[in-house]
């Protein structure tokens, strides 16, 4: 299978410090492929030398079968990016904003025209359309930064913490868009430190963490792999529940104890949560769920993703 | 290729500036009259009757309208290159979306001077309307400062968008304005001749790139001859313009491409 963008020990260093460090992945035409991790974890520079804005330092990187050192411009060209910050002209209209990216790429007016009355419609902005872009809200801008990296019809969308910042309404709508924008035939890579938002949006992901790879493949794939089926969550009165860590150890295949929390790694947290009960453990509050990436994460380097 | 990006970014310099343009066309109107009343009128009027006419051998008012022409230039094309620079670099980032587009670094710089100079031919036309409105030189004698008047300007863009790409706060914006233009403004030839300074200031004055846009379109505009040859004058602007974008072509290089 051919991939849009791989990546061979794949190396970005500043100065002394190395923020991504030998990563292997490849993306194929057509997914969404994230990179989950928490800040720091070298997802926004391993973007931007996707992008072809930021020079690889060491190993090999190919994008839409070329090199981003020779062919930048090029590269650009068929990419769509979505930066973390809205770097948005504040000053302008939407409309404004979009002419001007548009023409950046060298687009007539006669195309980019009807264009912004598609991706308006898209981004659900047409009735803001020669509003300034500065009083919008958080959600608007981050849809308007989205349909501006649309402008050029990309056959790759990059999108760094795309909903980072936004209240879950406006969340839910940017992932009903990126959706689409994948039946569309779009291939997404994202990033973002939000594990809901990876299993909710990603085909494939790989787990990063200080500037390496921890774990590649699905979700499910994932889940399956680094934790159990389910998960049940025992909260205890405040310092009270050290005295049971050991007991609790022994009724679930694995424990993790968090500073506010334990969590017990079974195949069926309701008959753990049984099991508990007969134990004569009895904490204040108990939640049974179905396993994440947020305890394929802890499970991978012992750390939540959003601290 | 190069080129081609820079003609879109200086295209995107004017669809901005149709959006932000009343506040900078009413200095544009209103400092040439303020200045020539003030100083060409009022204290012109002291200088003539005061006998300097006689040692300018033309009105004051003549002698200052073209050096003010090269100092507006001077400062319009040193404001353009500091906060609008410092906001696409630093406070909007709209740098850094165009270069997330085929452009190049090379496109932006140079679609920027060239916007930059879209605007000082503006600028130094609606001065010399003005100058000439005023009386203080003719038509064709006001026309013909533009020209050098522009190559003034765009020296000091360059330079000076050079120098706001390494800035980290915009602090030092106000210190370029404080101790680099407004002494220049003062003490380049345009309000006396540099042959009243000190001999040590006076060589320092003909150091500055402004003594130089002042004494081209003073010796354009009146056929006053400079003490220097226009060539000199206008091979030195040049040479400030090419050393102006090539340092601000690596610079945005560090700056924006990490």
């Amino acid at each position: 299978m051919s991939y849009l963008v791989e990546a061979t020990g794949l190396v970005k260093r500043f100065g002394d410090f190395t923020a991504v460090d030998g990563v292997d992945f490849g993306v194929r035409p057509g997914e969404a492929f994230g990179f989950l991790g928490p800040n720091g974890a070298g997802k926004s520079s391993t973007m931007r030398m996707i992008g072809a804005v930021s020079p690889v330092t060491e190993g090999e990187l190919t994008v839409l079968g070329r090199d981003p050192a020779v062919d930048g411009p090029a590269i650009r060209a068929r990419l769509g990016v979505v930066p973390q910050e809205d770097n948005l002209d504040e000053e302008l209209s939407i409309y404004e904003n979009l002419v001007i990216y548009g023409r950046y790429f060298g687009l007539p007016r006669k195309v980019i025209d009807p264009r912004i009355d598609e991706l308006l419609d898209f981004a659900q902005l047409e009735e803001r359309r020669h509003s300034r872009v500065e009083p919008l809200s958080g959600g608007m801008k981050r849809r308007l930064t989205i349909a501006r990296g649309l402008i050029n019809q990309p056959e790759l969308l990059l999108l760094d913490e795309p909903t980072t910042g936004l209240d879950p309404q406006a969340r839910h709508l940017l992932w009903d868009r990126l959706y689409r924008l994948k039946q569309q035939g779009v291939t997404l890579i994202i990033t973002t430190h939000y594990m809901d938002e990876a299993e909710q949006l990603c085909d494939r992901l790989v787990i990063m963490d200080k500037g390496k790879i921890a774990a590649e493949g699905s979700p499910r794939e994932l889940i399956d792999r680094y934790s159990s089926r389910e998960v049940l969550e025992l909260r205890f009165e405040v310092g009270g529940q050290d005295s049971y860590l050991e007991e609790l150890e022994s009724l679930a295949s694995r424990i993790e104890a968090l500073p506010d929390r334990v969590l017990l790694y079974t195949d069926d947290a309701d008959e753990t949560a049984a099991a508990v009960h007969a134990a004569g453990i009895e904490p204040e509050y108990t939640v049974s769920r179905r396993s994440t990436l947020e305890d394929v994460f802890l499970r991978l380097t012992g750390r939540r993703l959003i601290d | 290729m190069v080129l081609s990006g820079a003609l879109r970014v200086t295209e995107a310099g004017a669809r901005v500036y149709r959006r932000t343009w009343r506040a900078s066309v009413i200095s544009t109107f209103l400092n040439p009259v303020l200045f020539l009343l003030a100083m060409g009128v009022g204290l012109g009027s002291l200088v003539d009757e005061g006998g300097g006419g006689a040692d300018l051998g033309i009105p004051y008012l003549t002698f200052l309208a073209p050096g003010l022409l090269a100092a507006t230039a001077m400062q319009t094309g040193a404001g353009d290159a500091s906060y609008p620079v410092m906001a696409g670099i630093k406070w909007r980032k709209t740098y850094h979306a165009a270069l997330a587009t085929p452009l190049d670094v090379r496109s932006l710089v140079i679609g920027h001077i060239g916007w930059v100079t879209i605007r000082l031919v503006f600028v130094t036309v609606v001065y010399a309307a003005i100058m000439t409105a005023f009386g203080a030189t003719s038509v064709l004698e006001g026309l013909a400062s533009v020209l050098p008047g522009v190559l003034t300007g765009v020296a000091f863009a360059a330079v000076v968008t050079a120098y706001t790409a390494r800035l980290e706060r915009e602090t030092g914006l106000a210190a370029l304005f404080r101790f680099g233009i407004v002494p220049l403004f003062l003490f380049s030839g345009t309000f006396f001749p540099v042959s009243q300074l000190p001999d040590t200031i006076e060589w320092f004055a003909f150091v500055t790139p402004l003594w130089h846009g002042v004494s081209l379109c003073r010796s354009f505009a009146l056929g006053i001859d400079p003490r220097v040859a226009p060539w000199i004058s206008i091979a030195y602007l040049i040479f400030w313009v090419a050393l102006g974008t090539w340092l601000s072509i690596r610079l945005f290089r560090r700056r924006l491409v990490l």
